[in-house]
């Protein structure tokens, strides 16, 4: 109810009509995510917060609807991975909820718990056309990070629209690293977790504590052990890689997909085949560590290429600066990647790796999620005009802008900058 | 020739005055330059054509375009550049219509080398946390020639760049500019002539580092910010009295005992060595400059400086560059106030914007860098043209370093450091084909042979992959 409030108060604010009205966003190339393809001189229709038609520009709209002009139109940017919400710097320990180095529990940490939707990355996200975030803990001490969730970018309360999402689980040398020092050891740890969910009622019985996990991180990893819940694993080495792989395949009814992956091109085929997806920032083509050796910035294409389906993100900076993944998608492009295919890492993808149903494309009865650019949304020049959730338009206005607006110009020949507002 | 390399790198406070009036000094001042310079560079330009690259989009650098426009190379050299150039005779030309060229682009902030790829425990070389005050140690020498991270950079078209010591101590240490060729020493990479660096830093780093996050209590200082400039005020004084002991003794005063951290400060308040200084908040910056004009030395840039745009008046005025990410922020404290117009307010108010990367990663890309903080700057009105901006990516930071007269920008005369892009480098879309150094090719994207592949990485998963 109040979240009703505040959305119709900030849709007012923007545009006296946005609510009421239907607006009719034309943009010179409105990229669908859909069978529609891309369209010259196309518009999209929205009306009580749906799409209600997408078309060529030529196309009837309703009369009285609010216009919008761009050279770009398209769905609501996804972001399939990033902490954003979940602390306002991450330096400061006090202003980040991220991970929980000291807690008792792993897998029962619900990373909703530490979103703020007042946290100041979130209008720095969704200016960028980012409209829905997936948000993950970290794993700092044990495998299981916790629960995450997704979110709208609106900054309002109630912005989480679907929680416990998925199970994220850190593998890899990461994953070795906070199991003990070894991959056996990991291995041991995610396998005696699993056995404490599959024994729950005998092996909790008398006890709080399983072999690995305590009686409430069981309980919450349950559902990804049933195969209800997706497991996000993450990984680098294709040789990680295939041993999640031999995992699904002793476990068919699981639902996983992978986040990293920079050696996922090695494995690409048979991530295909198990209809396993993966989250990758295209940035990666370095041997940073030994698990990431076959790194290339055709990670993204070659998987696609082979099948799989490929959500892009940018990992450096994921609390503040998840926006860049559009930069990241462009160079995948640049490298190779089908431009189609990048988009949709951006998209559809994601919206598909998670369940978002109606989001991610610019279809008739989708979510009003909608985005209007200055240019295409792959190049590192363009930025949109107009955002808009649930169709709502969104305020384009951030504390980035406000810092950039008090010190456009400096004059202090009358009063102090801190009057400036 | 020997004599002239040594004295213009020739460090510590000795070694200026010979190398202005070569031969006037005595055998033993000669001597003293050398022990201040043990590690002169080795590096000497490859075999190059002379090549002539024509129907090019040109950015010269220093602020033009020229459509259709031709460079012309000349043993390492840029020989000439304009819109109706013909070849001398026996040039290679190279058609490169569509092709935009721009001078090579200049990083005056990166580690590579000193914490190279893979960031394991025993490469982390890039900074001697054992005290707040480490003026003595030079970057030089933890910089692992080996770093598959140069090649990345070569393929993003950097030309030269600066390694830095890092940012936990007060006074990290000397930092050295390189020119971006695989070398088997890093002596084979210094840029010939180029003036040492000091490294120093501001804020949280040094008071966290060696304050409350170090639980030492009581231990070292500094535990604030007020402790740090303590400690910067500590340093010079010790500095500026050795630096008078050493201008006494070339009037035949008794030498001071030789001490590698006050040679390295008195060097720089001798103007032979360039502060390049780490430091965030603007109100810190106007503290140092306060502080460097008490002493008497000049800060040549800030680095991620993202608070410039606040005091971009002020740092204009005393003539200081900020070396900048696009858009960075929100990571720490003092990083909390970045915005993405940060790099086009700066250039707008008249100070130097240098576009850094401070990152394996950003290396590779920074003329993207500088195109997102080009167009956010656009939008509010700053409409600088692309051939202006470029000088955040190349002339600028050449300034920071010292060696705008030998490279920078596509003058004649200056070394032939250039790079051919697919398309506007401005576009995400956008790569490097092929990268020249001193006129020798040293990468093209379509030709495998001339991708170099570091040691580290042969025999391994992904040799000589796409990168």
């Amino acid at each position: 109810m109040i979240r009703h409030l505040l959305i119709s108060l900030a849709a007012v604010a923007a545009s006296p009509f946005a609510f009421a009205q239907p607006v009719a966003i034309y943009g010179e190339t409105v990229w669908t995510g859909t069978s529609q393809g891309t369209i010259s001189d196309g518009v999209v229709v929205i009306e009580n917060g749906r799409i209600v038609s997408v078309g060529p520009a030529s196309a009837r709209v309703p009369a009285g609807a609010t216009e919008v002009r761009a050279q770009w139109v398209t769905p609501g940017l996804i972001s399939a991975f990033s902490r954003t919400g979940l602390t306002e710097v991450s330096g400061v320990d006090d202003a980040n909820d991220t991970g929980a180095a000291s807690s008792a529990f792993s897998a029962a940490l619900n990373a909703a718990d530490g979103f703020n939707p007042d946290t100041t990355s979130i209008p720095v996200t969704r200016l960028d056309g980012f409209t829905r975030i997936a948000v993950a803990p970290q794993a700092e001490s044990k495998l299981f990070g916790g629960q995450g969730f997704l979110a709208d970018t609106s900054g309002l309360p109630g912005s989480i629209f679907r929680e416990r999402v998925f199970a994220f689980v850190v593998l890899g040398e990461r994953g070795a690293s906070i199991s003990g020092g070894s991959r056996p050891a990991a291995w041991a740890a995610l396998r005696g977790a699993f056995d404490d969910v599959r024994f729950f009622g005998a092996r909790y019985m008398t006890h709080n504590e399983g072999n690995v996990l305590t009686r409430m991180d069981a309980q919450a990893l349950m559902p990804a052990v049933k195969g209800d819940q997706l497991i996000l694993f993450q990984a680098s080495r294709a040789s990680d890689l295939d041993a999640i792989m031999d995992f699904k395949e002793q476990n068919p009814s699981l639902r996983m997909a992978i986040v990293g992956a920079d050696e996922g091109w090695m494995v690409a085929g048979r991530l295909a085949d198990l209809d396993i997806p993966v989250i990758v920032d295209a940035f990666s083509n370095l041997p940073a560590s030994f698990s990431q050796l076959a790194s290339t910035s055709e990670n993204a294409k070659r998987l696609a290429e082979a099948g799989v389906t490929v959500a892009i993100v940018n990992l450096d900076n994921d609390s503040h600066l998840a926006r860049l993944a559009t930069q990241v998608a462009g160079n995948a492009v640049a490298n190779g990647m089908d431009y189609d295919d990048a988009m949709r890492a951006l998209t559809t993808a994601p919206a598909e790796i998670f369940g978002m149903t109606g989001l991610g494309v610019l279809a008739p009865g989708a979510r009003a999620d909608v985005v209007a650019w200055d240019g295409d949304p792959l190049e590192v020049t363009s930025a949109p005009s107009a955002v808009y959730i649930d169709g709502d338009s969104q305020p384009m206005e951030s504390r980035q802008t406000k810092l950039r607006d008090r010190y456009r110009t400096i004059d202090e020949s009358q009063k102090p900058t801190a009057f400036k507002r | 020739m020997q004599f002239g390399k040594l004295c213009l790198v020739a460090a510590a406070a000795l070694a200026l005055a010979a190398c202005e009036a070569p031969g006037s000094r005595d055998n033993e001042d000669a001597g003293t330059s050398t022990l201040a310079n043990p590690f002169p560079s080795t590096y000497k330009p490859y075999p190059s054509q002379t090549l002539l690259i024509a129907n090019a989009t040109v950015l010269d650098g220093a602020g033009a375009r020229i459509e259709n426009g031709s460079v012309l190379i000349e043993g390492g050299k840029i020989k000439a550049v304009g819109a109706d150039l013909t070849a001398p005779e026996g040039a290679v030309t190279l058609d490169a219509r569509g092709k935009w060229v721009t001078p090579g682009i200049i990083d005056n902030h990166s580690h590579l080398g000193a914490y190279p790829s893979p960031g394991v425990d025993a490469h982390g070389d890039g900074n001697e946390i054992s005290g707040p005050v480490t003026a003595e140690v030079w970057v030089e020498h933890s910089v692992w020639p080996q770093d598959p991270g140069f090649t990345r950079a070569l393929a993003g078209g950097i030309t030269s760049l600066q390694i830095l010591p890092g940012s936990a101590n007060l006074f990290g240490g000397r930092g050295v500019t390189l020119k971006n060729v695989p070398a088997r020493t890093v002596q084979a990479m210094k840029f010939p002539g180029a003036p040492y660096t000091l490294k120093m830093a501001c804020g949280e780093n040094p008071k966290r580092v060696y304050g409350y996050g170090r639980g030492s209590t009581p231990g070292g200082a500094p535990y604030s910010r007020m402790g740090n400039v303590a400690g910067y005020r500590d340093a010079w004084i010790q500095a500026a009295a050795y630096k008078k002991q050493l201008d006494k003794s070339g009037s035949g005063g008794e030498p001071p005992k030789r001490d590698l951290e006050l040679e390295t400060l008195a060097g720089v308040l001798s103007g032979d060595i360039l502060v390049h200084m780490h430091c965030y908040r603007a109100d810190e910056m106007a503290q140092i400059l306060d502080i460097s004009n008490e002493f008497g030395y000049k800060v040549a840039a800030f680095h991620h400086a993202v608070e410039s745009y606040k005091i971009a008046d002020k740092l204009a005025e005393y003539g200081a560059c900020s070396s900048m990410w696009a858009d960075w922020w929100g990571f720490k404290m003092e990083a909390y106030d970045g915005i993405p117009e940060n790099i086009p307010l700066v250039h707008n108010a008249g100070a130097c914007a240098i576009v850094h990367s401070d990152s394996d990663i950003g290396i590779q890309r920074l003329n993207q860098e500088a195109a997102k903080a080009w167009a956010d700057g656009k939008r509010i009105g700053i409409d600088v043209p692309i051939e202006v901006a470029w000088q955040w990516l190349s002339l600028n930071p050449a300034k920071s370093l010292g060696i705008e007269d030998q490279t920078g920008t596509l003058e004649p005369g200056k070394m032939a450091d250039v790079v051919i892009w697919s398309g506007n480098p401005f576009s995400s879309y956008a790569r490097a084909e092929k990268v020249f150094i001193d006129g020798a090719q040293m990468f093209d994207r379509n030709d495998p042979a001339l991708q170099p592949v570091m040691d580290f990485e042969l025999g391994q998963p992904g040799e000589g992959d796409r990168k």
